[in-house]
């Protein structure tokens, strides 16, 4: 059980979001200590701006929200697509963008056991659902372009930004399932009990997004 | 399956030890207690109902119902709210009862397990149902109760959002008439809580700029009474602007009642479409993940039971409160008897006699008073096994020690 308090506890992704989301507070006129991007610490204050970063690993960004010992957080639209957790989604940050995709190899042909690896596997069920295919979803932690060259499926759904390491490995994109960016989410009951806080934070953010697009 | 290990027990449902029980006893009481002054009476229903009647009628959806079969082949379920079945009853063994009816209620329910956090198999719910009676004095007359209740079971901070299901039927209605899917594409994102995904809808629908800050500003619409009077200035349409008159009525109720610091409005706050009819309401605790009372009315439930009656009513969830609740420290002070089989009947007297003063008395038969621990014990509380006792009293062939006898 969280303390009673009224500091904005941020759950913040670990990582690669991290710098581009620490950049965007920056932006919007928070001013958030550059020395923390290479941080250990796993909680950091922020007392001249009430509030208190939570680094988190970024998939387990949404379960911190949902259960309320984060009010707000920072996380992909792939997390959120796979996660499926009751929270409000605030804002498109339009940082960390990137797409989901279905990849294979130049030479691939429908094969009567189709097989596709993935660290989404709610993601790619419902993809392949929709579409009345059957595939068998074959659920991996990391390294996913593997899984097509040495033969363990024969396509994989996996996050895709530059395309680099799909060429390096003689993959490609074969069709794009949606576009990510991050986006800012908060907690059912923390948005009613902070909603001044989150609403002011959120104003600042999303003029500073604004300011951007222009 | 493989067969469960002797210690399981079916995933999402609980064991209440003595100390949690003492605590959900405390919260239930002192809830009733309260309904009870505002004139609502206790009522059970059975735990078992029929799918068809109110499986069918109730607001949980099939998948979240525990089925099971009769021994006739008719499918039952369990539970899942107290609203359909107490609509049941009213429209049955209630019929003929002038309205309004006052009902409350204190019982555990049953979903089919869900993968979101915070959720059980088996819980408890208090609540209230106020049927017969559609006027926004009625629907306050709840928001108070609810905020009593969450006060009697000991929850310090809290507040309760209220919306009304008008609003957001009319204005779209209003505004994007003749295109269903798309008013169903809103709804459904304001009910998932993704704003993201109701803007991007927004910019697809190509509306004009000023239509489109109109629909994006509602995400900003909560607050006190002032939100009435932007809403008002929002829509044209007769269904959303009723929804709202509706709406500043219940606040000025609620003002009368001294509550309204407790509530704010959210027009974004959209129960289930399908169940509620207008106003519709959520109470949260601060510290507490999730929220903790949730209500609304409900028009149309009675009639699928054959006697059509506004109704309104809201259900605490009793359960995940039990960690933020003070407790009552007017612990009875315990007492422990030790005797020998020639004083029995002095000693089991003696324990009447406490008991009756309120004490709670444990007795026990002493084979050997020289390693009887709690006779010798200097310090109080004694600890005897791992239980804790203000007192201890021997009762001993012609002698009484530690305590008085009558």
């Amino acid at each position: 059980m969280s303390q009673i308090s009224n500091t904005l506890k941020v759950a913040m992704p670990k990582g690669r979001i991290y710098k581009q989301a620490s950049k965007l507070f920056r932006e919007a006129g928070l001013p958030i200590p550059s020395d923390f991007d290479d941080t250990r610490k796993l909680v950091i204050e922020l007392p001249e701006m009430d509030m208190e970063f939570i680094m988190a690993k970024p998939v387990d960004v949404p379960t911190y929200v949902e259960y309320g010992v984060a009010d707000i957080g920072i996380v992909g639209k792939d997390v959120l697509m796979e996660e499926n957790k009751d929270v409000f989604e605030l804002l498109d940050l339009g940082i960390a963008k990137c797409r989901m995709s279905v990849i294979g190899l130049p030479d691939w042909e429908p094969s009567i056991h189709p097989r596709v690896a993935t660290k989404y596997p709610n993601v790619a069920s419902q993809y392949f659902r929709e579409r009345g295919q059957q595939v068998e979803v074959i659920k991996l932690n990391g390294s996913i372009e593997l899984a097509p060259l040495i033969g363990l499926a024969d396509r994989i759904v996996d996050m895709v930004e530059t395309g680099q390491t799909l060429k390096e490995n003689g993959l490609v994109e074969m069709e794009t399932i949606f576009g990510i960016t991050s986006r800012l989410i908060a907690n059912r009951v923390s948005y009613r009990m902070k909603n001044a806080k989150i609403q002011s934070l959120c104003d600042l953010l999303q003029e500073a997004i604004a300011a951007k697009q222009v | 399956m493989s067969k469960p290990k002797v210690f399981e027990k079916p995933i999402g449902v609980k064991d209440y030890l003595p100390h949690a029980v003492t605590r959900l006893r405390q919260v239930e009481s002192r809830v009733l207690a309260c309904m009870g002054g505002w004139g609502y009476e206790q009522i059970m229903t059975p735990t078992i109902e029929y799918y068809d009647t109110v499986g069918v009628a109730s607001s949980t959806s099939d998948q979240k119902l525990f089925k099971l079969l009769n021994n006739r082949g008719t499918t039952l379920v369990l539970r899942s709210e107290m609203t359909s079945p107490i609509a049941r009853v009213a429209s049955s063994l209630l019929k003929e009862v002038d309205h309004p009816l006052r009902l409350s209620y204190h019982s555990n329910v049953f979903r089919a397990i869900e993968e979101e956090a915070g959720r059980e198999a088996e819980f408890f719910q208090t609540g209230v149902e106020l049927i017969g009676d559609a006027s926004p004095e009625a629907d306050a007359e709840v928001v108070a109760l609810a905020v009593a209740s969450l006060q009697a079971a000991g929850v310090d901070r809290f507040k309760i959002a209220i919306g009304h299901v008008g609003f957001l039927n009319g204005l779209f209605e209003e505004t994007l008439s003749g295109r269903g899917e798309a008013q169903e594409e809103l709804k459904s994102c304001l009910l998932r809580r993704d704003y993201v995904g109701y803007r991007d809808e927004l910019r697809r629908l190509e509306l004009s700029e000023p239509l489109k800050r109109e629909l994006e500003g509602i995400l900003r619409l909560r607050g006190g009474q002032e939100v009435c009077d932007q809403a008002l200035e929002l829509s044209g349409s007769e269904i959303a602007r009723a929804s709202i008159r509706h709406l500043c009525e219940i606040w000025d109720v609620l003002e009368a009642y001294g509550v309204s610091e407790h509530v704010l409005i959210d027009l974004t706050m959209i129960g289930d479409f399908s169940y509620y009819t207008g106003m519709t309401f959520e109470g949260y605790a601060a510290d507490l993940g999730f929220p903790v009372a949730s209500g609304g009315r409900y028009d149309n439930l009675l009639s699928q039971f054959g006697r059509p009656a506004p109704a309104t009513g809201f259900a605490l969830k009793t359960t995940r409160i039990l960690d933020l609740v003070r407790t009552g420290s007017q612990e009875p002070q315990r007492i422990l008897i030790g005797y020998d089989a020639s004083s029995r009947e002095r000693a089991l007297q003696e324990a009447r006699r406490y008991r009756e003063q309120g004490d709670v008395v444990v007795t026990e038969k002493v084979e050997d008073w020289e390693s009887w621990l709690p006779a010798a014990a200097s310090e109080r509380p004694v600890q005897y096994k791992g239980k804790a006792y203000a007192t201890v009293v021997s009762v001993r062939s012609n002698q009484v020690q530690g305590g008085t006898l009558a």
